[in-house]
């Protein structure tokens, strides 16, 4: 078998393009998704049966359908019916987002929940009101616990990002596909998307445990 | 006439369908020190924690300086900011330097200046004797210095009230004197404080009047010497005397 080295070539800098854009898309969707994975996280704690019932409804629809079919919804029903037209790269963020949020939602809550309540106690016991308990005490210490259940769902997300291809956001995939179509080839497009997904990923985990080794 | 400090009526608490405290009535005066004793179980801990609303209590009246808990429309952090609270376990907040620990609710609650809390956090942290240690971790203090940053954490919020929910028990033997040291200074100084403990010692020591809670009742009452060298119910009597026997063991042992 041979293995092309020059389309790999000819293809590098619309790749590299590429990965720009998976880099992108990820860092925003994991920013809106946390944000949003807050939120839900909380309404999912709160005391309140008509803020805990949606946030687990929306929690148990993002995590238990395809994210495929998710993007699809997100791209062809959900921003055309915002915005008037479609936009892939919108699509692809906005999708992701709502998908991460329905983890990221857990993770804090989960880190929350494994803080002792002597820390919202001693809180609570010098006057603090319960948001103040949250932003001071509560939550710095929780989201050290969550980095490393946050780092791997940023990984998922990185990975996963690459079924945008399908509504023709060019990202990594995107363009692989491209080259695939173009030469008719399968290892030289699909190995060499896999290699720069994994400099991508082990980056990140090196990247992830420095922060963590910082914090501890 | 001034109301009390604290006054409790008819308080109730229970937890599902098992009642924890039930009918208690009691006063503390201004400046005045109680120390609330009692077998394991008891509702020590449960009543101390209905002070502050840590708990919520299912009937009753808490009053503070005639003020009432109850009411509806209380600010819960209102009256906590006025109860300080010190727990077995110091809970101190690792993520912050002791001086920090110290300053946070005084900035965030009280909303002084951040000089004005840390040169009140300064003065707090000498008087318990632990000026060198304001920009540690409380990871690195030991479990005595640790209660004392507790301590002082809870009165750089000025409160009118001090609660000790067993402040010692988590120490180390040799670590209890310097917690009680402090302790007693502040009872000098004419803090109220309502002090759940074991050491009995200290109690006779520091405090005006003796409770012995037994099933979620206030089974007995009276000054230090009422309490320990002739109690007239036979449960304190038999409390007492389990506790002497323990005490003795533990001093033996030792
Ligand atoms: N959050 C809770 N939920 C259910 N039951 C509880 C709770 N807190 C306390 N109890 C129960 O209430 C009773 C009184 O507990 P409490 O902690 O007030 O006793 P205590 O006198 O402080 O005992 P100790 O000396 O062991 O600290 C116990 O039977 C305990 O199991
Ligand atoms: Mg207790």
């Amino acid at each position: 078998m041979d293995f092309r080295m020059d389309i790999i070539i000819d293809y590098i800098p619309l790749i590299l393009k590429g990965a720009m854009l998976t880099i992108g898309i990820s860092i925003l969707s994991i920013i809106l998704g946390s944000i949003f994975g807050l939120v839900i996280g909380f309404g999912k704690m709160s005391s309140r049966m008509i803020l805990r019932w949606p946030m687990s409804a929306y929690i148990n629809f993002f995590r238990g359908t395809p994210l495929y079919v998710q993007i699809l919804m997100v791209h062809f029903g959900l921003i055309p019916m915002v915005i008037g037209r479609t936009d892939p790269i919108a699509a692809a963020i906005i999708a992701l987002s709502l998908n991460s949020a329905a983890y990221t939602a857990e993770i804090f809550r989960a880190g929350i929940q494994s803080m002792s309540a002597g820390q919202i106690e001693a809180a609570y016991s010098l006057g603090m009101s319960h948001r103040q308990a949250m932003q001071f005490i509560i939550l710095p210490q929780a989201i050290k616990r969550m980095i490393p259940a946050f780092g791997n769902e940023f990984i998922v997300l990185v990975k996963d990002s690459s079924l945008v291809a399908i509504i023709a956001a060019p990202e990594i995939m995107y363009w692989s596909n491209g080259m695939s179509g173009q030469y008719s080839r399968i290892w030289e497009p699909y190995l060499f998307a896999s290699l720069i997904y994994f400099i991508l990923t082990y980056s990140l985990s090196k990247l992830l445990s420095v922060l963590e080794r910082k914090l501890a | 006439m001034m109301d009390p400090m604290i006054e409790v009526i008819d308080l109730h608490k229970s937890f599902g369908s098992q009642a924890v405290l039930k009918q208690i009535n009691m006063k503390v005066l201004h400046q005045e020190v109680v120390v609330i004793i009692g077998p394991s179980g008891s509702g020590k801990s449960t009543f101390l924690r209905c002070l502050n609303l840590l708990e919520q209590p299912q009937s009753g009246q808490i009053l503070i300086e005639g003020q009432s808990l109850m009411d509806p429309n209380i600010q819960i952090s209102t009256i906590r900011t006025e109860v300080g609270m010190v727990f077995q376990q110091f809970n101190l907040f690792p993520h912050m330097k002791v001086i920090d620990n110290i300053t946070i609710a005084p900035i965030q609650v009280r909303k002084w200046s951040v000089e004005k809390a840390r040169s009140k956090a300064i003065e707090l942290l000498a008087k318990v004797g632990l000026s060198e240690k304001a920009n540690v971790y409380p990871d690195s203090l030991s479990g005595g210095q640790a209660q004392r940053v507790a301590i002082a954490r809870a009165l750089a919020m000025e409160p009118k009230i001090m609660l000790f929910d067993e402040p010692t028990s988590a120490l180390d033997p040799e670590m209890v004197g310097e917690v009680l040291a402090v302790m007693k200074d502040l009872a000098k100084e004419g803090m109220t404080m309502v002090i759940v403990t074991h050491e009995m010692d200290f109690a006779r020591e520091v405090s005006d009047r003796v409770l012995f809670m037994e099933q979620g009742m206030i089974v007995e009452e009276g000054t230090p010497e009422e309490i320990f060298e002739r109690p007239t119910h036979e449960r304190t009597k038999s409390f007492l005397s389990r506790r002497d026997g323990y005490l003795s063991l533990r001093k033996y042992k030792e």
